[in-house]
């Protein structure tokens, strides 16, 4: 553990958050770790449904209540747990500390207001400064984030501008602030190939220019694989396994690790189909004992269907895995915290 | 700082016009719509009627003169004269004021309270949305005229109360609207976003939920500026609204009602005056909700 890394900006430990319908208690998020660091960046993946997009709410302190509610766990800012602050501490660390962009940015934005009103109120929010440093400091963001004649745009209204630009728009209003923090869900699902592309590049200039760490939530590996420094991945509630973007891509060891990674098209290959995992992401909260992917697992053995597997590391910790296979090779982490590199 | 090029953009701002903002669409097409224009001369005309009033008045409209009663149309008297020879036309030029300025109170009365109210219905839920919805029920389960009539009963007969009466009883229509559209608003994922920045609920009540709620209130406003008059007028014909010497045109239709036979201008002039009026609120306030409605864009 090097010292650059024992104060994560962000630590979550143990998170659990569950939402509470007629159906009864369903854990969306079950016994999360995740930490941030200075100046990284950790991609969440999994597929829909498994618990990203609550994780993200979590941190924010957005989770809708009810029916949603945070049971157990700690999320550290900055040493401080989050789910202690009174709400108003809560609204001062939102869009300051910690911001967040969305997946959808056609409907981020508020229809009736012009791109320099929303930038300038997000700044108003937190900052107290003259009219003309906000006006400033809203034209340097547009320009930081690639908008072209930022004067002209901040009298446009949002309808006047492509997706593209309305995301743009969208980190430039997260991070004009200068957060510790940017958490981005699905910020490129909305937008074509292209323009994915551009706004990952600025993500990741963003992240080397301010220092923000950046917590990515996706589906796709092809953007994490982009950007990311740390990827974890997440399936029905829990992380299955976390480890260095490269290690993920080189040597997956979970099996849906390993499946999320075979079913990406390959271009070098010819199969006349894609491959799938078998069977359907389980409805939260519908496996009540053992590994939830044992279903769909070509590698389940007989305890996979009784017992929950722990998370079992390899590399000093720096990669694990919750999987049985692993049991003999990688040692327990369970009484470690996560560590990562 | 300058953007690298990898961060350039491809595609250039389209800032056709910089007018363009969703209100200057609306009147765009709003002014398309001949007949919404025509709804619109007309509040223009008795609005100018009502503001003029003093000016353009042929004679007082107070000022009794029995040797000219009941007089029907002529030059001297363009709308005849009344039971007590009053110049009609006089009476009714005055009346706008009377009538118009009490149809538009009511309803910003009733738009103010019912929009603060069925906003934090909306947008709390829970024992607020109970008991506020709870509120409504109970007021829109009496018959709305008889509501009215029991609230002047009690504050006593005059224009002022008729006024409030009516304002009440219109309450529960803007709160329940505006409920029902933050309950979809609300839920939008600029509203999210406007919290990820840290917000507080007032502001993001009042500058981004409320305005993007407004528009069936805008249109039920516009509408119910009509029925407001209409219904102060029903007042007044029950001698519970406009006393002596005021005159609203509710008033007068009553003052008329023993002269029907023998003098119907009496009647018939004070009764065009509401009906033009209505008329005028309605066809704005359709056209208008053509023009606020998305659905409606080309």
């Amino acid at each position: 553990m090097s010292d650059s890394y024992s104060n994560p900006v962000l630590d979550i430990k143990g998170l659990r958050t569950s939402f509470y319908t007629d159906d009864g208690e369903i854990p969306a998020v079950d016994h999360i770790d995740i930490q941030i660091h200075k100046g990284e960046i950790l991609g969440i993946v999994g597929e829909s449904g498994c618990g990203k997009s609550v994780t993200s709410l979590s941190v924010m302190g957005l989770i809708p209540s009810p029916p949603g509610r945070i049971i157990g766990g700690n999320i550290l800012f900055n040493g401080e747990n989050l789910l202690d602050a009174s709400e108003k501490r809560m609204r001062s660390i939102r869009g300051n500390e910690i911001a967040m962009i969305f997946q959808e940015p056609m409907t981020s934005l508020n229809p009736l207001f012009k791109i320099g009103n929303q930038l300038i109120e997000a700044l108003r929010t937190h900052r107290k400064w003259s009219h003309a440093t906000y006006k400033e400091r809203a034209i340097e963001m547009l320009n930081l984030v690639g908008l072209p004649r930022a004067e002209e745009l901040l009298h446009a209204y949002p309808h006047q501008l492509s997706g593209g630009m309305r995301q743009r728009v969208m980190i430039a209003m997260a991070m004009i602030c200068d957060p510790k923090l940017l958490i981005a869900d699905e910020p490129t699902t909305a937008l074509d190939v292209t323009i994915q592309k551009q706004i990952l590049r600025l993500m990741r200039k963003l992240n080397e220019t301010m220092e923000t760490s950046i917590m990515l939530i996706t589906h796709d590996l092809g953007v994490v694989a982009e950007v990311c420094d740390r990827i974890a991945v997440m399936y029905a509630g829990k992380i299955v396994e976390q480890s260095d973007a490269k290690t993920i891509f080189a040597d997956p060891k979970h099996p849906y690790t390993k499946g999320l990674l075979a079913s990406v098209p390959d271009i070098r290959s010819k199969t006349n189909r894609l491959f799938s995992i078998p069977g359907n992401v389980p409805k939260p909260g519908s496996i009540k004992r053992g590994c939830r992917f044992a279903e769909r697992c070509q590698y389940a053995m007989d305890h996979c269907f009784e017992q929950d597997p722990d998370l079992y590391s390899f590399n000093n910790g720096k990669h694990q895995v919750r999987c049985f296979l692993y049991e003999k090779e990688g040692e327990s982490a369970h009484e470690s915290t996560i560590t990562s590199s | 700082m300058a953007p690298s090029s990898s961060a350039k953009v491809n595609d250039i701002p389209v800032v056709k016009e910089r007018a363009s903002s969703p209100w200057r669409d609306a009147w765009r097409n709003f002014s398309k719509n001949k007949v919404a224009i025509m709804g619109l001369v007309i509040v223009v005309f008795f609005i100018l009627l009502a503001i003029l009033a003093p000016v353009i008045m042929p004679y007082d409209y107070a000022k009794t003169n029995l040797l000219d009663r009941l007089q029907g149309p002529s030059a001297e008297h363009w709308l005849g004269t009344d039971d007590f020879g009053r110049d009609i036309l006089s009476r009714i030029i005055y009346g706008a004021r009377i009538s118009l300025w009490v149809g538009f109170s009511c309803v910003i009365g009733s738009v103010i309270v019912g929009c603060t109210l069925g906003i934090l219905a909306g947008y709390y839920g829970k024992w607020v949305d109970i008991v506020i919805s709870r509120i409504f029920d109970i007021l829109l389960a009496f018959p709305s005229i008889l509501l009215a009539i029991a609230i002047v009963a009690i504050l006593g007969p005059d224009l002022q109360n008729a006024l409030i009466a009516i304002a009440v009883i219109n309450v529960p229509n803007f709160g329940r609207l505006i409920r029902s559209k933050v309950l979809s608003v609300k839920e939008e994922e600029y509203i999210t976003a406007a919290k990820s920045v840290g917000m507080n609920d007032f502001r993001i009540l009042f500058r981004h939920i409320l305005p993007n709620s407004m528009t069936p209130i805008i249109v039920q406003g516009t509408l119910a500026i009509a029925t407001a008059i209409i219904e102060v007028a029903a007042l007044s014909f029950l001698g519970l609204g406009a006393q002596s010497p005021d005159v609203d045109w509710g008033k007068m239709l009553a003052d008329s009602k023993q002269y029907l036979v023998q003098a119907p201008w009496t009647m018939i002039f004070p009764g065009l005056a509401i009906m033009l009026t209505v008329l005028g609120f309605n066809l704005m306030g359709d056209g208008l909700r053509d023009a606020l409605d998305p659905k409606m864009k080309q």
